[in-house]
């Protein structure tokens, strides 16, 4: 992480940190842009885009038709041209609307060039569910993504990060998928968590990709999350101190690439390990995260790993069906209790 | 607007060589590939073997399309071909040894034997394709965008066949280009044929120009294959979407000579006895030594030019070293330093 701004106490929302970030960018490069549904105006449905439109205008925050295909193409095109486009996708839900251009072309590009052709673009996306959307509104599906090579995948859980890596998403000359979920924006019509809103540096904020961080060191049991569900993780892991259990959290920051070195040191030390995930339980990051530390070395666990995921499920509409599967607070306690039976 | 265009008589005599010689250079091309790609399938025909293994997909007859727009092209401007890509590319100006090498998977190929024959990507005369139907046409708007936004008067061509106009990447890409006014002129190429499925069991309209009035942009089709008139009529799209007045829509009749890929048998092509008549090549020098341009000795001199390249990047190719099997995974990513 770098910063060349002083110290600061500043505190903003997720939202406003990654707008921040790309408003730095769009000021020192006039090839940097925004495009998606929305994101004008009313500023990103999600909150993404606040306040850049009044800055930049709409010849550089750009609403768009609801035409994913057509307009996330032309942002792969204008990155083949050098620019960097920054383009929304309202929902990663939508993917199925324009996959092709994500995968097939977004992703594969510099790889069928040969490395000739590059593809500086990001990809912005709301992730997450909560708040009764329903199954075609609330999947994160970042594995999804994170399983087709050629894209990064970065999803901040917190706003100095959103801010850090939205910075580095925008100057890698790779396509970067940057997936933020609804529920760390900290935006003021949803139920949001207590660390939404924190210290923000001021000045040019770089978090690399492909480093996890630790969110709280602990020696008896790794929790390894992402997104929000890192949240749900520090307040678990205060309830068990209570106890006398001592939780370690890893937060991903990024599935691409992702950072097995700081899964594995953190399990060589607690020797216990469990994975808490808001994507589906099966074919993904959790199986992905387990693969990593067995393969490397089984013995570095003590008790057979758990995963605390959502299930292969469409996700219900009903607030009590959502809550019963979203891997929230009861469930991510009974997973580390059971792992340290 | 909907026009259909009936060749002028008018062509400059120089011009109308140079599309002679592009279409005889792409036709030696294909011709030179279909051999190599046949030469070693066997026993039997295994499309996985051979110096060029895989899908190919062969423009044998499209041929004036991609003359007669990328005539009025340069360098400077982008072209987004389809899985049938070679007319295009050889009329564009793409490095035809480099090509080649890509086609036979060799280290010194477009894309370092990454891509084939269906992903050939030159960024020196910005040129790209696409395997998947339609999903070229995007791109293109991007770099239309690119051009725009940079106070060119550069412009994109995108191309697909007519079995891609009922896609919705199709649609979505001209509203969009009409929406922002960018410079691309969309061409379709309609030879008649989605692999078996013909055009009157595809598309609900007779002519895709047509389809150009639904989002206000100009709609032109060209009959008969002919590539003085698709000279003509891409000269005014390609001009104006230069001029800053927009998109526009260019669908061309045009002829599969071959099967959809190597190794088709067509046994659903009943007019097939009948295509060879239909050869866009003879038909022209006919035309062109009617008109006193063409004599014997030029006819040859043009052949001769024509294999002397084309053998010579195949050449190239099979002198060419295969990639490194250990490098298998590389350029998945950009690298530190790189281009």
């Amino acid at each position: 992480m770098t910063t060349t701004a002083a110290p600061t106490t500043r505190r903003l929302n997720t939202s406003k940190a990654m707008a921040e970030a790309i408003a730095q960018e769009m000021r020192a490069n006039p090839e940097v842009f925004y495009m998606g549904e929305d994101v004008g105006p009313y500023g990103g449905i999600f909150g993404s885009t606040t306040g850049l439109f009044e800055e930049f205008g709409p010849s550089r925050i750009i609403d768009t038709p609801i035409s994913e295909t057509a307009f996330v193409g032309l942002g792969i095109g204008a990155a083949v041209e050098g620019m960097r486009p920054i383009v929304e996708l309202m929902f990663a839900d939508f993917m199925g609307v324009c996959l092709d251009q994500i995968y097939n072309h977004m992703a594969k590009i510099h790889f069928e060039s040969g490395g000739n052709v590059k593809v500086p673009m990001v990809l912005t996306t709301a992730v997450g569910g909560g708040y009764s959307d329903g199954a075609q509104h609330s999947q994160t599906l970042w594995g999804t993504f994170a399983h087709l090579p050629g894209m990064k995948v970065v999803v901040p859980s917190n706003p100095a990060d959103a801010k850090g890596l939205m910075t580095s998403a925008i100057r890698d000359d790779s396509p970067v998928v940057y997936m933020f979920h609804k529920g760390v924006m900290g935006l003021p019509w949803m139920a949001k968590n207590r660390r939404s809103v924190d210290v923000v540096p001021e000045g040019e904020h770089v978090v690399p990709i492909g480093r996890a961080a630790v969110a709280r060191e602990g020696t008896d049991v790794t929790v390894v999350t992402l997104s929000l569900s890192v949240h749900h993780a520090l307040d678990v892991a205060d309830t068990l101190a209570e106890d006398g259990i001592s939780v370690e959290v890893i937060d991903l920051r990024s599935l691409v690439p992702l950072d097995r070195e700081a899964v594995l040191s953190s399990v060589a030390k607690t020797g216990r390990l469990v994975v808490v995930d808001e994507d589906y339980l099966s074919f993904g990051l959790s199986g992905e995260i387990v693969a990593s530390v067995v393969e490397t070395d089984p013995s570095l666990l003590r008790a057979a790993p758990k995963r605390v995921a959502m299930p292969d499920s469409p996700i219900p509409y009903a607030h009590v069906l959502e809550y019963a599967v979203l891997p929230l607070h009861d469930r991510i306690e009974a997973g580390i209790r059971e792992v340290l039976a | 607007m909907t026009t259909t265009v009936t060749p002028q008589q008018g062509l400059d005599p120089a011009v109308r060589l140079d599309l002679y010689r592009t279409m005889v250079l792409v036709r030696t091309y294909e011709m030179a590939i279909l051999r190599e790609y046949h030469a070693d399938k066997g026993p039997g025909f295994d499309i996985g073997k051979g110096l060029i293994p895989g899908e190919m997909h062969l423009a044998a007859g499209q041929e004036p399309v991609a003359a007669g727009v990328c005539a009025h092209l340069t360098g400077d401007d982008a072209v987004t071909a389809t899985h049938r890509p070679h007319h295009f590319a050889i009329a564009h100006g793409v490095d035809l040894e480099r090509m080649t090498a890509e086609i036979f998977g060799r280290e010194t190929g477009l894309g370092r034997g990454r891509g084939g024959h269906m992903h050939l990507f030159d960024p020196d005369v910005h040129f790209s394709c696409s395997g998947i139907i339609a999903e070229g046409y995007p791109p293109a708007l991007g770099q239309a965008f690119a051009f725009k936004r940079r106070g060119t008067d550069r412009i994109a061509v995108a191309v697909t066949g007519e079995g891609a106009s009922n896609q919705g990447a199709f649609h979505e890409s001209l509203n969009l280009a009409a929406l922002w006014d960018l410079p691309v002129v969309f061409v379709v190429e309609d030879n008649k044929w989605g692999i078996s499925v013909p055009r009157s069991a595809s598309t609900s309209v007779p002519s895709n120009a047509d389809r150009a009035a639904a989002y206000g942009i100009p709609g032109v089709r060209v009959e008969g294959n002919d590539v003085d008139a698709v000279h003509e009529a891409a000269g005014e799209l390609v001009a104006r979407a230069r001029r800053g007045e927009g998109p526009s829509l260019l669908e061309v009749e045009t002829l599969r000579l071959l099967g959809h890929f190597e190794g088709d048998a067509q046994g659903y092509r009943p007019e097939l006895a009948d295509v060879e008549g239909e050869d866009p090549i003879p038909r022209y020098e006919a035309r062109l030594t009617e008109a006193g341009l063409l004599d014997g000795a030029t006819r040859e001199q043009v052949a001769a030019e024509a294999t002397a390249r084309v053998e010579a990047a195949i050449a190239f190719a099979k002198d060419s070293p295969l990639p490194d099997p250990a490098q298998a995974t590389r350029y998945v990513f950009a690298e530190e330093g790189s281009r």
